[in-house]
């Protein structure tokens, strides 16, 4: 035990090698779409560490002792936020969480000067989750520390990007040649938009499904003008899941019917549902992914969603060292 | 003799209402054009302007633009907004009834005629009535009152009259008047809730798309209620190929329809919201200042709408100057305000589709002059240098570069996306009725 010095055991010492990290050239962490294949292999290696560090009994290492990270969150969000706080706390960050949406806004704070208060009390890093696409660039465009974007609007959500990339890699080894669908609400998912920009390196055949009002021209065309050539889409979902290795089915907001883009609930659960019916059509050892928080009975059955190839909780645990290697990163010290 | 005798010596005029385009020496006394020829001799006491290497054109006409007084002076004055439509070479301007209180009565006209008379009295300020009372397509404005006050058109632009029987009934009304009805075709059913072109970009952005049906759709209505009533239809700022499409076919089957289009639905795609000066899409800018209704659209688009003025289906650029304060902009892109602070840079970035050889100068000076003169139809209004007509002009330096930045935009509105880049192509001078209205530091200072 004592002669192997495990990378967690690194981490904890705050040593990791420097030259490890040296194609880490983000401040902040907005999207996916400017990550190299080595930066996000880079995020996997460290995460991987901090999957070991999860495992043992005591699990805080002091890597961030004296960093101080905040959540700005303009939208409901308990996981995200929960996984971040922890991930955090995991790394001895102190955490300091602001509800936006009761606080702030309420007395017509604007975003930035909000922002810009943050950063005067001089935390560290602020996590923030907004309703508006782009909402965490226009914050990165007046602030000087990190800004990791936790979700905006229907744009980007890159730290679950990376954590279902994570979670397939961690489970099918390499990812050539694998089939993935995507099925739902493509045009309303920033999960789905930062999964397409995280699956770009691996050479995954990327299939997204939905009605075609979720899936609109506007969106394929973007697919071909962007030369994102791993993606197709299927609007037939039992043409989409033959032979799938990986499917995941987003949440269906009920707002999508009231704002009316299906005509129902009941159509939509006939047309998509993932169903144990349908999962007989794809490969046998499929594997079940679901970015939650999940609608049982919905977009998915029950028995589907915590059937033994369900890798719902695993993502959820794979979150927390995916986001404590991004905190790791950015507030790390090590390459500033 | 003092300064009421002016003499323009060496410029290229370029008047399309008069097909002139040659190297003549222009006079002016007491306002008035006295004279044009060639080696006008300078008789003693006369002001002399060196204006080699300029153009002269009449003086632009702009039949869309925001002033935003009353109610909201934190954008923009009528003179702050006089000052800039003068130093981007206007010397008419029409100014949109989306004001607070809005121009739905005679009293609120009037506010605005005695406001320009005191403080912009270089222009020509030419309101621009509500069709319906305050703006909400419920009933109509008392459009006779608004005529009869000095309204040159009537539009609720921003809240187009959705209500097709409204508007049909608006149109027999005014058509009894020989006014323009000017419509923002937008289909706000198909538009709620978009914040820029439904296409590519929005996907890639994740924000809400406005698609090109919400303009054509209504494009194609109004057309066919004009065609029905005989008024004379404006559509202002179209900018999408269905749309120039539908109106070539109607003016072709005798329609009395015209359109104008603006410099920036000309020059900028959807793409501009996306990258800021770079070609890489990786720097997502959510530039709100390109933010702007209607959106900006594609390249096919913006192909089209140039087809559209070299055929005469679209006859005027209207600049759609819709300035707004900082805050109004500096946030978040959905709840951003749209609109563009454009008078200062619209002769410059017109230009570059001269410089690019898309358009051609004259063609260009016909959509600033007589093109917008001949569908306000006003007496006065000629957007020619006739003898004895008022002298309104401009001077323009069409080579030389400017940066643009916000302390040198004299509107309250920063929100222009060209702020940063360089433009070629500058006004060096603006005279309205003789007065030199604006001028160039450098050409004042004689260098």
């Amino acid at each position: 035990m004592t002669t192997k010095t495990s990378k967690a055991d690194q981490i904890g010492e705050d040593s990791l090698n420097k030259v490890t990290i040296s194609c880490w050239r983000h401040r902040n962490i907005l999207d996916l779409d400017d990550f190299s294949q080595d930066e996000i292999s880079l995020v996997f290696e460290i995460a991987d560490s901090m999957i070991d560090i999860l495992s043992r009994k005591v699990k805080k290492v002091p890597t961030l002792r004296g960093k101080t990270i905040a959540t700005m969150f303009y939208e409901p969000s308990t996981r995200t936020r929960s996984s971040f706080e922890i991930a955090a706390k995991y790394l001895s960050a102190d955490t300091v969480s602001l509800d936006a949406a009761k606080s702030s806004v309420a007395k017509g704070e604007s975003l930035i000067d909000s922002l810009r208060t943050l950063q005067a009390l001089k935390v560290d890093v602020i996590i923030i989750r907004h309703p508006s696409s782009g909402a965490p660039y226009t914050a990165a465009e007046h602030l000087n520390i990190p800004i990791i974007n936790a979700g905006d609007g229907c744009h980007a959500h890159p730290s679950q990007g990376l954590l279902d990339l994570y979670t397939m890699k961690r489970n099918l080894g390499s990812l050539k040649g694998r089939k993935v669908v995507i099925i739902g609400d493509i045009l309303h998912s920033r999960v789905a938009r930062s999964f397409i920009w995280g699956t770009r390196f691996f050479e995954v055949n990327l299939v997204l499904c939905g009605p075609p009002p979720l899936i609109p021209e506007g969106f394929k065309d973007m697919i071909g003008r962007l030369e994102l050539n791993h993606v197709t889409v299927e609007h037939n979902l039992n043409k989409a899941v033959l032979n799938a290795d990986v499917i995941m089915p987003l949440r269906i907001q009920k707002e999508r019917q009231q704002s009316g883009l299906i005509p129902s609930i009941r159509e939509y659960v006939q047309q998509y549902q993932l169903d144990q019916n349908r999962l007989y059509k794809a490969k046998p050892g499929v594997l079940i992914m679901h970015p939650g928080p999940v609608n049982e009975g919905l977009e998915i059955t029950r028995e589907v969603a915590y059937s033994s190839k369900s890798l719902i909780e695993q993502q959820v645990t794979n979150g927390v060292a995916i986001r404590m290697a991004l905190l790791y990163l950015v507030a790390g010290g090590e390459n500033k | 003799m003092t300064e009421s005798t002016q003499l323009i010596k060496n410029t290229r005029l370029i008047d399309p209402g008069q097909n002139i385009d040659a190297e003549l020496d222009i006079l002016i006394i007491n306002g008035f054009i006295s004279q044009i020829g060639k080696n006008i001799q300078p008789v003693e006491g006369v002001r002399l302007i060196d204006a080699s290497g300029l153009i002269a054109s009449p003086g632009f006409i702009d039949l869309h633009c925001h002033l935003r007084e009353p109610g909201f002076e934190q954008k923009e004055t009528i003179a702050t907004g006089a000052a800039a439509a003068l130093h981007g070479g206007y010397t008419t301007i029409c100014c949109m009834p989306n004001t607070d209180p809005p121009l739905d009565n005679e009293a609120t006209v009037n506010y605005v005629k005695i406001t320009a008379s005191n403080t912009a009295p270089y222009i020509n300020i030419l309101p621009i009535g509500c069709i319906t009372k305050k703006r909400m397509g419920v009933e109509l404005a008392d459009l006779f009152e608004l005529a009869n006050s000095g309204c040159v058109g009537f539009s609720d632009d921003g809240n187009p009259v959705s209500n097709s029987r409204l508007m049909f009934t608006a149109m027999q009304y005014i058509s009894s008047f020989g006014l323009i009805v000017i419509d923002h075709c937008e289909d706000l059913d198909l538009s709620r809730g978009g914040q820029m072109h439904d296409g590519w970009v929005a996907a890639r952005l994740g924000l809400k798309g406005i698609p090109a049906a919400a303009e054509e759709s209504i494009v194609a209505r109004d057309i066919a209620l004009a065609e029905a009533t005989g008024v004379r239809l404006h559509l202002t700022h179209i900018s999408t190929k269905g749309s120039v499409e539908l109106i070539r076919n109607a003016k072709k089957h005798g329609v009395n329809v015209t359109a104008d289009v603006t410099p920036h639905h000309l020059t900028l795609s959807h793409k501009r919201i996306i990258q800021k000066n770079s070609d890489s899409l990786s720097e997502i800018a959510y530039d709100t200042n390109a933010k702007v209704n209607p959106p900006l659209r594609t390249e096919e688009d913006i192909e089209a709408l140039i087809d559209g003025i070299k055929d005469g289906t679209i006859t005027a650029v209207a600049t759609d100057h819709a300035p707004h304060t900082t805050e109004d902009k500096a946030c978040e892109f959905d709840t951003a305000a749209s609109g563009i602070s454009g008078f200062e840079t619209s002769a410059a970035v017109l230009l570059s589709l001269v410089h690019k050889q898309k358009l051609s100068l004259n063609t260009l000076i016909k959509c600033l002059t007589t093109g917008p003169a001949s569908i306000l139809n006003q007496p006065g209004i000629s957007g020619t240098l006739k003898i004895d007509q008022p002298a309104d002009l401009v001077l323009i330096d069409p080579d030389k570069d400017s940066l643009i930045t916000p302390s040198m935009l004299v509107s309250k509105g920063k929100n222009n996306p060209w702020i940063g880049q360089v433009l070629k192509g500058m006004i060096m001078a603006t005279f309205y009725h003789g007065h030199i209205a604006y001028i160039n530091d450098e050409l004042r200072d004689g260098k």
